[in-house]
């Protein structure tokens, strides 16, 4: 039996391609068919989003509390024209301009709701998780009593709590994030806290018991680490639900004043009115605006969780008698002594 | 009269995420009627995947080639299944071949009643009353020797014990009576008295109903108990197929002689136990002489360890009364079946469960009612190596850093790159290249990564190791090498070791002293040579007796000793 002779070389290669490995990009690589083009849509879509976000004052016309510029006011509801492609909406701001900067508030408050809930919900749920007991129970229910109620009330409430009325750039952002963070806790307390008591039974946690790791290193150095494998999904599901959440509070209200940024929500709203008189314009973008960057950023979201279930992921199908057999785990790929004190010397 | 299957040069092709894989390539076999042709190999060699073809159950990912032509019973007609369409396979599957399950509990549907779910079967191919289909069901279920099968075929799964409940998958795979029954790894979820039984059961099939059987395994027991012909398959291909007389006194193939080989057997390894024996006897006598005694690493006294209950519900008593003690340089055998609480005494010892009554001493510590943060200095002195390779090293740590846990947690190093040197000393030390030490638990092979868990088991130079089950999720030629390796490490470091097992043969190999146990008791303790050659207690002689052996000829004439053992009143505490 040649069990002992395989040389060294022909073992299977230590790591992949570093570009290979990186999240998205493994994913994007390992789909095929419709799974892949319903992710390159959702990545152009989002790429788009982020790249309008991150040069809307270089791309927008005006600024978005603008109200006229050297050759006069803009006037309240102009239609599309060469001045103002998408019109101009009843308070007189450039529509255009409006939809490319409310780009850039909904990427602030995406990113401050969901590191802040990740941050918050990552540590309880591990926490409550491991330690079990009566933290957990408490936990347990305040986060259920948080789904309880609807959360768009919850995120209206807090609004109120936290800005008071008053609102800035920056206190409009941080309010419409934190009342966004309240609300998806409970989603990553949950997920984290159940994975964190599946990991709690695994041998190599009760392995690094026997070795008598202490309880912080267990938690931060073996259970943390494979217990946020499925974050990057709820991660962009979450991003797409803040959006609209976002969208929401602007729509009822609660949202960030027009002098302070750009909100599509708030547009929404204010183009009520419009629409029963046939202003098609005031409305349209803004929504379109919110329906594009929810569907990209969802679109990648789901073929990601797809893609992360063996069982779903679709693959090409092969021709009869193709590949190479694979070495079964007889120790075949074990090298002998001799190898190894030659690779060891 | 035709083959009640003919393949010929079937090959199949998976995709998956790194290209095409081949699992089957150009294989041929027949198997005649009434007979039992027995497929082994080692995991990964494509047995499975082939039984699987014979139903059409492969995935939609899986690429087939050649021909798998079936005939039914009557031998009237007959049909390919790598070309039928779904209709025509659903029709073919219960009426000309049908499976059995490795897993009983799981093939089962825990919401339906047992008579409901083998009636289903019997009302998807013929039109009959459900009264009619159940008296059926009645009936099947009285011939594979469920006892009170009018009362029973009303039970759900969970009532049923896991040796009947494989009867009756045997059972619902029996009832349209097919010419060829597909068993995959039909005993290896089932402990060695159960299987025992339902080999028994299935040689009857044979025998009485005339259906031919597929036997997937890996066990080369079973083959050897049960099998007409034998074919051995590796890598994808058979080896050799030959009939099972031939095969195991003249295996032609050197993969076969080699997987023939690596089968632990009782006795084999008594030899070095007695030399180990005297040379321990020996060092205590020397050591004595000059004044000294040795403490035992671990000492158990009337020890009881209980599960809590629910509320107001008494709790479960794993173990029950047990006393042993392991001295220093010892390898104790832990054997038993599942549920014995074997598993339960070695998470005891490491501090895992806590005992709850008597005394167990680890390393001089009272076990009963310990503080962790006590007995957390001590556990520098204890390696364990657990059952799964796979699931006991952390997915994102290098297999160096997880060799390095145990040095960094008791100071011995201040990180993992600070404990490189001594983990590459500990990984040559297993016969690993230090190279591996940079790969992650994923690219190594089951073998290779039980051998990174006894580098990480040794990292401290431990004066006692439990073993649990180290090698039951590795193949049999893979097992033999760990085994050999634990023999040349505990020889090298001497540590005592409690090694446990529910396989007789590979504690054998290792162990200075066997304990059996049996419902939380140990009915029997003592050398190998006393246990297993001259067993006192009936369980253990009715344990060894169940245990197949690798050669038909002398597993035909031990199968009539078993059933003296069982049929002698007052023996079968079952």
């Amino acid at each position: 039996m040649s069990a002992d002779t395989a040389p060294l070389s022909s073992l299977p290669p230590v790591k992949g391609n570093f570009l290979g490995r990186l999240p998205v990009l493994k994913q994007l690589r390992q789909s095929v068919g419709l799974q892949r083009g319903m992710l390159v849509t959702g990545l152009v879509i989002t790429a788009l989003f982020l790249l309008v976000a991150l040069f809307a004052p270089v791309i927008a016309p005006y600024g978005f509390a603008q109200l006229r510029d050297d050759s006069g006011a803009f006037g309240a509801q102009q239609p599309p024209s060469a001045q103002h492609i998408m019109g101009t909406t009843v308070g007189g701001y450039d529509v255009f301009s409006r939809v490319i900067w409310g780009a850039q508030t909904a990427v602030m408050v995406i990113v401050f709701a969901v590191v802040f809930s990740i941050i918050a919900g990552i540590l309880l749920g591990l926490v409550s998780g491991y330690l079990g007991g009566w933290l957990d129970r408490v936990l347990v229910v305040i986060g259920d009593a948080i789904y309880a109620f609807p959360s768009l009330l919850l995120a209206i409430v807090l609004s109120i709590v936290i800005s008071g009325g008053q609102s800035n750039l920056w206190g409009g952002i941080i309010a419409a994030a934190l009342s966004i963070t309240v609300v998806f806790i409970p989603q990553y307390y949950r997920v984290i806290r159940a994975e964190t008591i599946r990991i709690k039974a695994e041998p190599y946690v009760e392995s690094a018991k026997m070795l008598g790791a202490s309880t912080s290193r267990i938690m931060f150095r073996h259970v943390l680490r494979n217990a946020t494998r499925t974050l990057p999904i709820i991660f962009t599901l979450n991003s797409s639900e803040a959006i609209l959440t976002l969208a929401g509070l602007g729509f009822l209200g609660f949202g960030i004043e027009p002098t302070a940024a750009a909100e599509w929500g708030y547009d929404l709203n204010k183009a009520l009115s419009d629409v029963t008189s046939g202003i098609w314009w005031t409305a349209l973008f803004p929504g379109l605006a919110i329906v594009l960057s929810v569907l990209g950023i969802t679109l990648v979201g789901e073929s990601l969780n797809d893609l992360a279930d063996p069982r779903l992921r679709g693959r090409k199908r092969v021709k009869v008698k193709s590949g190479a057999v694979s070495e079964t785990s007889v120790d075949r790929t074990l090298p002998s002594d001799e190898d190894i004190l030659e690779e060891n010397a | 009269m035709k083959p009640v299957v003919e393949i010929t040069d079937l090959s199949i092709s998976f995709a998956t995420d790194g290209g095409a894989v081949k699992a089957v390539d150009g294989v041929s076999l027949t198997v005649n009627r009434g007979e039992v042709l027995a497929i082994v190999g080692e995991s990964g060699s494509g047995k499975t995947v082939t039984a699987k073809t014979i139903l059409g159950l492969l995935p939609d990912t899986a690429t087939t080639g050649g021909a798998v032509v079936l005939t039914n019973r009557a031998g009237t007609g007959e049909s390919d299944v790598v070309t039928l369409s779904k209709k025509e396979l659903r029709e073919v599957r219960g009426t000309d071949v049908s499976m059995v399950f490795q897993e009983p509990s799981t093939a089962l549907n825990p919401v339906y009643t047992v008579g409901w779910q083998i009636a289903e079967g019997i009302r998807a191919h013929r039109k009959l009353s459900r009264a009619e289909a159940k008296r059926e069901a009645i009936e099947i279920l009285r011939k594979v020797g469920i006892p009170d099968p009018e009362v029973r075929v009303n039970y759900y799964p969970h009532q049923f014990s896991g040796g009947q409940k494989q009867r009756v998958v045997i059972a619902s795979a029996l009832v349209l009576n097919p010419g060829l029954i597909v068993a995959d790894e039909p005993t290896t979820a089932l402990d060695v008295t159960v299987q025992a039984e339902i080999l028994e059961l299935l040689r009857r099939l044979r025998d009485e109903f005339g259906t031919a059987i597929v036997l997937i395994t890996h066990n080369m027991g079973v083959v050897a108990d049960l099998a007409d012909r034998v074919a051995v398959m590796y890598q994808g291909k058979v080896v050799e197929e030959a009939d099972a007389k031939t095969l195991f006194a003249n295996p032609q193939a050197p993969y076969t002689k080699q997987l023939l080989d690596a089968v632990p057997r009782i006795g084999q390894g008594r030899i070095q136990t007695t030399e180990r024996l005297a040379l321990r006897d020996a060092g205590i006598a020397s050591r004595a002489a000059e004044g000294r005694t040795d403490k035992p690493v671990v000492v158990a006294e009337n020890l009881v360890i209980e599960y809590p209950g629910r509320l107001g519900q008494k709790g479960f008593r794993a173990v029950d009364d047990v006393s042993f003690r392991i001295q220093p340089g010892e390898v104790l055998g832990l054997v038993g079946e599942s549920g014995s609480g074997k598993t339960t005494i070695g998470r005891a010892i490491g501090g895992l469960t806590r005992a709850t009554g008597g005394s167990l001493r680890v390393l001089d510590f009272e076990m009963v009612g310990f503080s962790e943060r006590k007995f957390k200095p001590l556990r520098a002195d204890i390696g364990f190596v657990f059952q799964d390779p796979a699931a006991s090293f952390n997915p994102l740590l290098t297999i160096a850093d997880a060799v390095a846990e145990p040095l960094v947690i008791h100071g011995r190093a201040s990180s993992p790159a600070d404990a490189r040197k001594r983990v590459d000393e500990l990984l040559e030390a297993v016969q690993l290249p230090k190279s591996y030490g940079d790969r992650f638990p994923h690219e190594l092979s089951g073998g290779q990564r039980q051998r990174a868990s006894l580098a990480r088991g040794l990292a401290l130079e431990p004066k006692l190791l439990i073993a649990d089950e180290p090698t039951s999720a590795l193949d049999v030629s893979v097992q033999a090498r760990v085994l050999e390796l634990f023999a040349e490490l505990q020889a090298e470091f001497g540590f005592a070791a409690l090694f446990i097992s529910h396989d007789l043969a590979v504690v054998d190999l290792l162990a200075d002293r066997i304990a059996v146990l049996y419902h939380g008791k140990l009915v029997e303790e003592g050398t190998g040579a006393d246990v297993l050659d001259h067993p006192k207690d009936p369980y253990t002689r009715r344990l060894l007796a169940s245990l197949p052996v690798p050669d038909p000829v002398e597993q035909a004439a031990r199968r009539t000793v078993l059933a003296e053992l069982q049929s002698s009143p007052g023996d079968n505490p079952a």
